[in-house]
């Protein structure tokens, strides 16, 4: 064929195609193993295992925190009073009834409890992931001047009640996590475990 | 085509070796471009003579640059990068390495002094409109060097593993997780793991002491590549390329060697002397520079009482905290008021189109049945809050570039703009009151208000007629 019959914009067209083409194929599966292995390790994956929590020390009114897959989780005996609190600040948050997937079926009541003496909560806000600081005394505070006790973000003032549910207008979208668990006995608790049986 | 022969150098200054000099040089030269990168770069690039204060500032900041880049070779020399180790080895440093805590001390006080000499530098840019055209890619290599140094401080912020390196890490990354649909697993693939961890500390200092690094002097070299290609701006805005003398050069441009060279080494010392008062008696700068909470080690278990970022920061963290769920009507209105504003004055067809099809959909997002959650606004107006930078050059429809020839639209705009810059500074640092929230939600729209509002404004005034030539 001679030099003038070629399609010099063809060629130049098909050129750049499979230039573009070939390299991003070539970048994309170039780039997948180390996109990969920031991935979590296998060792990351299996350090999941649920946890027991002793709660026959706990006094009413008191808060425990046990570790589970590196996060805090809070183990509350409620009292009588602060029970009642959890249904005063029914107006004051913002999913009352626990219609957001924030905790298993079973703990998707009035009190998101199992036993409604015993909250057990994950302790990480629901905004950036900052441990709330309880504030389990019912008095003035100075973000809430009638706080009915719960806890305080103090990252960016996110208030979660006594039954971790998130006050209205906070940074904080959800109420905190119900983690899986079950109680073992009347004085344990198994963390990350929910299933029946044995 | 063939390299033009290259003439022998010519060297004194040094008595009887000058031969010998004279001969090493040509040797070299004619081998790399040694002689000419000296012209091109200092001995014949050509600076405006009206250099004032706010010229020292890019400078320093390369100094400082060098300076992180020295202290923190040597700190990596003893410094563990293991969440089992890490806090042990900092203090390690800070107590038994000889002159450790000299080390440690310069590379975390020349953390704060890279952004105080960068905001300064940055407020010049926007002060004499050096991010008018032709310096857009100057400003843009710019804007992506205070990114990389945003991400470089923050990486580092982990290493000595101390509760606010541990808590500032958990939030900054949680960011991500705002983002719907991919954010759970981004932010998973970040740390690592399922929180922050040993595997995140680890990728953290190789991010902080080598990935960031590298792109941070690339983009350095490209800063100062495109600033040579086509000139520095000076306090009056004008070109000096415009009127040159008989041979080709700028009337109003000096050598800068040895005339800014000289300059900038006063500035140096100046800096140097304000940069060794803190760095000896100040180190921590009542806990703006380093947090009394990293001393106290990682607790995963427990958020320090008061949290907050390092005060570089705080201006974004402020603008993030001020987007709550009562805060959404506020920005939809404010977006339907500025689409409105687009639709009745702008004059290009495109952006009415564009304001028209997007103005909708962002309200939308902020108020209607499918609305994002608060949270995840907070996230995109702190990130467009620091991406919003890179618009400056378009948003400025000013006929003149420097602040001294712009009316009092502008200058006010700059001053009530660094006014509030400082505030939501300052708010960032403080724990949340309602009262500072809706302080903050304030100064959030005045801060956005001077960016989106600048094509207005800066048309509105009338301007000063710019002068042929610099002024001193």
């Amino acid at each position: 064929m001679a030099e003038q019959d070629l399609d010099q914009g063809k060629r130049r067209f098909l050129v750049a195609a499979t230039s573009v083409a070939g390299g991003a194929a070539a970048g994309a599966a170039g780039l997948y193993p180390f996109a990969a292995s920031m991935l979590p390790s296998e060792r990351a994956k299996a350090a999941g295992a649920p946890v027991e929590a002793d709660i026959s020390t706990l006094a009413p009114g008191e808060m425990q925190t046990v570790e589970w897959r590196g996060k805090p989780v809070w183990i509350v005996r409620r009292t009588k009073e602060m029970l009642d609190s959890i249904k005063k600040a029914e107006d004051k948050v913002a999913d009352p009834a626990s219609k957001k997937p924030q905790q298993p079926p079973y703990a998707k009541n009035e009190y998101r409890a199992v036993k409604a003496e015993y909250l057990v909560v994950v302790g990480i806000c629901t905004h950036l992931g900052c441990s709330p600081v309880d504030k389990l005394k019912a008095q003035p505070e100075q973000f809430e001047a009638s706080w009915q006790g719960g806890f305080y973000c103090p990252c960016h003032g996110s208030l979660f009640d006594l039954a971790g549910r998130v006050y209205k207008n906070k940074p904080a979208p959800d109420n905190l996590e119900v983690p899986p668990y079950k109680f073992l006995s009347d004085t344990r608790i198994l963390i990350g475990d929910d299933s029946k049986g044995a | 085509m063939a390299a033009s022969p290259k003439q022998p150098v010519a060297f004194s200054g040094l008595g009887p070796l000058n031969g010998a000099m004279s001969g090493l040089l040509t040797w070299v030269d004619q081998r790399f471009p040694l002689m000419s990168l000296w012209r091109d770069h200092l001995a014949e690039y050509y600076a405006p003579k009206n250099f004032n204060f706010w010229y020292f500032f890019g400078g320093l900041a390369m100094l400082v640059l060098v300076l992180q880049i020295a202290t923190g070779i040597f700190l990596t020399m003893h410094y563990k990068p293991d969440a089992s180790q890490a806090f042990a080895s900092v203090e390690y440093i800070m107590r038994d390495v000889p002159g450790g805590w000299l080390i440690r001390y310069m590379h975390s006080t020349g953390a704060s002094a890279f952004f105080i000499v960068v905001y300064l530098h940055m407020f010049r840019g926007l002060m004499y409109g050096s991010y008018r055209k032709p310096r857009e890619l100057i400003w843009i290599f710019g804007m992506l060097i205070y990114l990389c140094l945003m991400a470089e401080a923050f990486f580092g912020y982990l290493l000595p593993w101390g509760q606010m390196s541990y808590w500032g890490a958990q939030v900054i990354v949680n960011l991500f997780n705002a983002l719907p649909v991919i954010g759970p697993d981004l932010s998973v693939w970040i740390r690592g793991d399922y929180v922050v961890s040993d595997a995140t500390l680890n990728r953290f200092f190789a991010f902080h002491v080598i990935a960031i690094p590298l792109v941070l002097l690339g983009l350095v070299a490209a800063h100062i590549m495109a600033l040579h290609e086509v000139g520095s701006n000076n306090p009056d805005g004008v070109e000096i390329k415009k009127t040159l003398d008989a041979r080709g050069r700028p009337v109003d441009g000096i050598p800068f060697h040895p005339y800014y060279t000289v300059k900038d080494t006063l500035g140096v010392v100046v800096f140097l002397f304000a940069f060794c008062v803190i760095l000896f008696f100040l180190p921590e700068m009542g806990g703006y520079f380093l947090e009394y909470n990293n001393f106290i080690p990682a607790d995963p278990l427990k958020t320090p009482p008061h949290i907050a970022p390092v005060w570089y920061f705080t201006p974004y963290y402020s603008i993030l905290r001020a987007v709550t769920e009562d805060f959404m009507w506020p920005l939809a209105l404010g977006v339907a008021a500025y689409a409105a504003l687009i639709l009745f004055t702008a004059r290009g067809c495109l952006v009415k189109i564009v304001a028209l099809l997007v103005a909708p959909v962002v309200i939308l997002l902020m108020k209607g049945p499918l609305a994002f959650e608060a949270k995840v606004w907070g996230v995109v107006l702190m990130g467009v809050a620091t991406l919003i930078f890179f618009l400056l050059p378009w948003l400025d429809q000013s006929p003149v570039k420097s602040i001294r020839y712009k009316g009092p639209l502008t200058k006010w705009s700059l001053g009530i703009f660094v006014v509030t810059f400082l505030a939501l500074g300052y708010l960032g640092t403080l724990t949340v009151t309602e009262g500072r929230t809706v302080m903050a939600q304030i100064f959030t729209f005045i801060y956005f208000a001077y960016f989106l509002l600048m094509p207005w404004y800066t048309t509105m005034e009338k301007t000063r007629p710019e002068p042929a030539r610099v002024t001193m």
